[in-house]
Parts: C-alpha cells; structure tokens; sequence
C-alpha cells in the first residue's frame, strides 16, 4: 500500500498529461466526454493533492517521517537524475491549484468551452504545468514546466478572439518570452558554476565557492529572479499584467489567479533552501511595497471591474513580496495563509466578473473593438466565426434573484480582498501585520515593518472605496442593465468558493497549525536536503564537477 | 576561441535587446530569435568549451577503470541546449502566429496595434 501511495506525487502531472492528450484524438462532436475526462482528471489532481496533504502532515508519519517525499523519476537518485518532491508547501500549493482548476473547469463548462479550438487540452496542460512547477526539485525542470503552462496560457488567453485580446495577447507573449530567456541565462550560469541543478544539492553549494565564481553564482541567481518576478507580476515588471487578465475569458482568468503565485513560490523555495539568497530581502521589499503602491494607485483609477480585479493580483502580490522581504521567520506561516486566501479570492472574483459582464449586454461591448470583424482566419476559409456569446440566449434563469446572489458574491469578494471580517480575508491580513508587529522589537529595521502595515492598511482602504464604487456603478444604477440569465452551472463555483472561504475562517485554527508547520520546515531546509539527497546512499558520492 | 565565442554571445545578444526594443513587431519576432540563440551558445559554452572531446565515456576506457574526466566534454549542457531551442522554437513559432493575426486584424505592424500617430 504505501509503495503504492509513493507514486502519488507523480499523479499530478500525468494524469493531466494524459487526459489532455487524450482529448486530441476524441471528435469535436464528443463534447460530453471530453467534458468528463476532463473534470475526471481535475478532480484526480485535487484528490492527489489532498492526500499528499495528509501524508506529509505528522497525522501520517508511517511514509515519509519527516514530511518530504522525494520521487526519483526513472529511478536515477538525485542529483543525477530528476526528482519530484513533494513537501507541505508543495502539498498545499498542488491542493490550491486543483481547487482554482476544478472551480473553473465547472464554470467554463456552461458556455465558455464551446467555439472550436482545443479548449479542454489546453486547461489540462496548464494544471500539468502548474503542478509540475510545484512538485518538481530540479531547477532546469521547473523551467520546462513553467514553459508548458505559459504555452497552455497563450492559447487560452487568445480565446475568444478579437483585437484587443490579440494586441494584448502579443504583448504577453512577448514579455513571457523574454522572462524564458533570462531563466535560461541564470539556469545555464548557476549551473556553469555550482555544477548541478537539483535544487537540494544547490542549497549551501554557493558558500563553497571561490569568490570569482561566488560572483558569476550570485549574478546567476540574480537573472533568475528578475524572472521569477516577471512571472510574478512584481513592479515594474507587470505592466502587463492587468489588460492581459482583464481582457482574457472569466474562466481561463480564474485559473491565471494561480499563475502568479507560481512565480511567488519558486522565490520562497529558492530564497529558504539557499539560504544566502534571504539577504535579497532588502530588495525584495521594495519591489514588494512599490508594486503594492502602484496597484493601490491601478486600483482607484480602473473603470471596469475586470480591470480593477487585475490590480487586486497585484495588491496581493505586492504585500506577498514586501512581507516576504522583511525577513521575519515568523512571517512565513502568515503569508502563505494570505497567499491562499488571496488566490481562491481572485478566482472567485473573476468568475464573477464573467457573470456581471452580461448585465451590459445593452450597452456597448467592454471593449469596442470585440466585435470589429472576424479573424482573418475564419475569414480566409468562409467559416462563421464561433462566438464565446453564442450560447448566451435561451436557457437559465433570468429571476431578481440573479442580482441577490451576484450582489452577495460580490460583497463577498469585496470582504475578502480589502480584508474586511469576517471572511478569511481580514484572518490573513490580521495574522500577517500581528506577526509584524510582534516582531517590531527584534527587527533590523523597524521602521520597515511599520512602513509596511501602513501600506497593507492604506490598500485596503483605496481597495474599498475603487470597488464600492464600481459596485455600485454595477448594482444600483439600474437604469439600461439586464438582469442576467445565469446557469446553475456558473453560479454552482462561485457559491462552493464562497462556503470554503467561510470553512477557511471556521477551520482557520487546523489550517493555520499546517501552515505552520509548513513555514517551518521551510526554514529548516536540512531535513528536505538530506531526503532528495539521501536517495544516492547506495552509490558512493561523488566530488563536485570540476570545471 | 574563447573571445571569439564569447564575443559571438555579446553582439548576437545586443543586437537581439536592441531589435526587441524596437516598435514593429517582426522586430520584435526577429529580437526574441537572436536573444535565443545567443542564450543557447551561452548554455553551451557553461559547459567549458572542449575540442575533441566525446560527451559520453568509452566503453573500453571505462573497462579499464582509469576515466579522466577532463578527457571528456560535459553532457549536461548539450541536453539542456536541446530541450531550451526545442522549446523556444516552439513558443516563437506561436509568436509568430499572434503576430500575423494582430497584423491581420489591425492591418498595420506596430506592437500597439495602431500606428503612433494615428
């Protein structure tokens, strides 16, 4: 059995692997079962995701004592071979991106996944690539993974059509491309010097350096988190950022949510395992807190909901990175609770956007340039271009109800990322500037701590003024709004996003132990150093490469 | 061969920061394609540059139990240079394609979708 339960920690990553490929060869007729291999396998990963939760807590030591699992691929031990690993953080980050997966897969469903194009694949392929990022424990590895979830984003941000999302698209392609580049320069120079890439062979190899190669190491380290920032969306490096999630499909919106927290990981893994690398805090919190400045300004000054929800990634980001910089251990538990919260807030929030969206039907389109002509594509070949609005007319229900429960779900965003009680939201942001403050007396730079509660504070306040407005713009001026025809279907993810936001406040105590302990045994690195690393016992060590 | 190379590295990277600065897109297409490569020559090259050197041990050499690994190119690199163009002709190629459609779509070239002054 639990030789068994060890190949869990791949589960992840084939099963999507296989469904999504699978889907090619069913015809574009077989919606229902590409529907439901998709939703199987989805729901496979969160279901592995759970488990992994479970088995690396200390409710489960019969597996892996000390909460990291290492899954050598091919059966090659580290550092030669590729390995996966599996510990708390990356349990619950696998578990988080199967829950944003699932709550968007249901939602697509309704209307979103019709028109041509592979849309199923392209879902499987970007939760294949977001786990893979998580779980994976080699350095070049995570650079494939995250090109197999920006080439699934690429298609799905295009969705739909239309100039603008095109115009958008390109700029997003681009950047992406050029942060690729720089991931591939700082893989090549920390591998040129330190010799591996196996992220728990890398941890401490850096001190053992001659001071030249100490220096190109420490460049390379560098370029590679300028990357990991662009992925990130961290300033002034996400000035794409929030056409591009404004303008892309509510549900393929949804799922980006996760994407930047990818970035926001690999930070956290590297920044804990090479421990050398947390004196790039001071760095860190600046970049952290002007992102967060710059959003909070985004913020006030977008007009339309999507938008302004993109900015809110940014807010979350920023106070993610600035919290982060500080350097207080204590404060790793906090802010992976406010990244969990804020990621199923921003999935929940741009679902929403979708639904809302509608009642504008009357009015122009968001963006007037949508509806400006076919794509030349279609056009070439005589084919009437599918629409994403096809299906809009005919079935659900058009009842003042809608509005009650779409006016609910937004109040219910609305809490949760200003951090308002009693949603999860305000617990977060609670605990993080608590922890801080606590930590006032033992910092180096107190008045950084301080500077950074003002900040959260601040944001939160501009965060409720730009959204009340835009609420009420949305809810309350009647005039020329349709009531919206919603499906079960599309309501069903929100509604389940807003009970587990509730759970996460009831349950706050046991989730937050986890955190804990997760946060913990992140700044312990020994314990996952010597799991990947003690896999190769059985063959002699050998030296570091001599160059 | 060392400057030579690196020099090859440093004008194919400015020429690529340069053209990926610029406003059109095929530009732009063409900057991403230099940056590529000159990354792809630097991945190569962090594997120390060795003439005459096989990247894999001798079956009879190995045999005899004395390997001198400077004798021998590193493997890793090469792999990795492999996997990298792979993946970035792929990406590219779908760049390639968003750009047709905006020009498609906005009938002009620039990255903004509309001519500056227009």
């Amino acid at each position: 059995m639990s030789a068994l339960l060890r190949h869990l920690v791949v589960l992840p990553i084939v099963v999507p692997l296989l469904a999504g490929t699978l889907m090619f060869f069913l015809a574009e007729s077989r919606r229902t079962a590409r529907v439901a291999l998709a939703l199987a396998s989805v729901f496979t990963q969160l279901a592995a995701g759970v488990a992994l939760l479970y088995l690396t807590s200390d409710a489960a030591p019969y597996i892996w004592p000390e909460g990291v699992g290492v899954y050598p691929i091919g059966g090659w031990p580290a550092p030669f071979g590729i390995v996966l690993v599996v510990d708390r953080l990356a349990a619950v980050m696998v578990t988080l991106s199967g829950t944003v997966a699932l709550a968007a897969l249901v939602y697509s469903v309704t209307r979103w996944d019709r028109p041509g194009q592979p849309f199923h694949s392209l879902f499987q392929f970007l939760t294949m690539g977001l786990c893979g990022a998580f779980l994976t424990g080699d350095l070049f590895n995570l650079f494939v993974f995250f090109e197999v979830l920006l080439a699934a984003s690429y298609g799905l941000m295009l969705r739909g059509g239309g100039t603008e999302r095109v115009r958008l698209g390109l700029h997003y392609v681009a950047v992406n491309l050029t942060g690729s580049i720089l991931f591939l320069v700082g893989v090549a120079l920390i591998y040129g010097m330190a010799g591996t890439l196996n992220m728990a062979d890398l941890a401490g190899r850096a001190d053992a350096l001659a001071p030249p190669e100490r220096a190109l190491f420490d460049a390379g380290a560098a370029i590679l988190g300028v990357a990991f920032l662009i992925k990130a969306g961290s300033w002034p490096l996400n000035f794409w950022l929030p056409g591009t999630y404004s303008i892309a499909i509510a549900p393929v919106a949804a799922v980006f949510a996760m994407m930047t927290k990818v970035g926001l990981y690999a930070v956290l893994r590297l920044g804990t395992l090479m421990e050398e690398y947390e004196t790039l805090g001071a760095a860190l919190f600046y970049t952290g807190l002007a992102t967060l400045a710059t959003a909070t300004v985004g913020m006030l000054g977008a007009k339309h909901l999507a938008r302004l929800v993109g900015y809110s990634v940014l807010v979350s980001t920023g106070i993610l990175f600035a919290a982060l910089g500080l350097r207080i251990e204590a404060l790793t538990a906090p802010v992976l609770f406010y990244l969990v919260v804020s990621a199923l807030t921003t999935c929940m929030f741009f679902m929403l956007t979708g639904m809302t969206d509608r009642t504008r039907q009357t009015n122009p389109p968001v963006s007037p340039d949508d509806d400006a002509g076919p794509a030349p594509v279609y056009a070439a070949y005589g084919i009437k271009e599918p629409s994403v609005h096809a299906g809009d007319q005919g079935a659900g229900i058009a009842l003042p109800a809608v509005m009650a429960f779409l006016g609910m779900a937004f109040v219910c965003c609305v809490l949760l990322v200003t951090g308002l009680p009693p949603l999860p939201g305000f617990l977060a942001k609670f605990a993080l500037l608590a922890t801080a403050l606590d930590a006032v007396p033992a910092a180096e730079t107190p008045a950084a701590v301080w500077l950074l509660c003002a900040a959260v504070l601040v944001s939160g306040v501009a965060g409720i003024i730009a959204l009340s407005r835009v609420g009420m713009r949305l809810f309350w001026s009647v005039a020329a709004r349709t009531t919206p025809r919603l499906r079960l279907l599309e309501a069903a993810p929100v509604a389940a996003l807003v009970l587990l936001a509730i759970s996460l406040t009831v349950f706050a105590e046991p989730v937050n132990r986890y955190l804990d302990s997760a946060a913990r045994s992140l700044h312990q690195p020994d314990a996952y150093v010597r799991a990947v690393l003690s896999l190769e016992t059985r063959r002699e060590r050998p030296e570091a490469k001599e160059p | 061969m060392e400057i030579v190379y690196a020099l090859g590295i440093g004008i194919l990277a400015a020429s690529g920061v340069w053209l990926l600065l610029r406003p059109r897109t095929f530009q732009v297409l063409m900057g991403l394609l230099l940056l590529s490569y000159a990354t792809n020559l630097f991945i190569f090259g962090m594997g120390r540059l060795a003439q005459h050197a096989p990247p894999i041990l001798d079956a009879a050499v190995a045999a005899g139990g004395e390997i001198d690994p400077s004798r021998y190119a590193d493997p890793v690199p090469q792999a990795l240079v492999l996997t990298a163009i792979v993946i970035g002709f792929a990406t590219t190629a779908l760049f390639l394609v968003v750009l047709l459609a905006l020009r498609g779509q906005t009938g002009t070239d620039h990255v903004d979708g509309r001519e500056p002054d227009a």
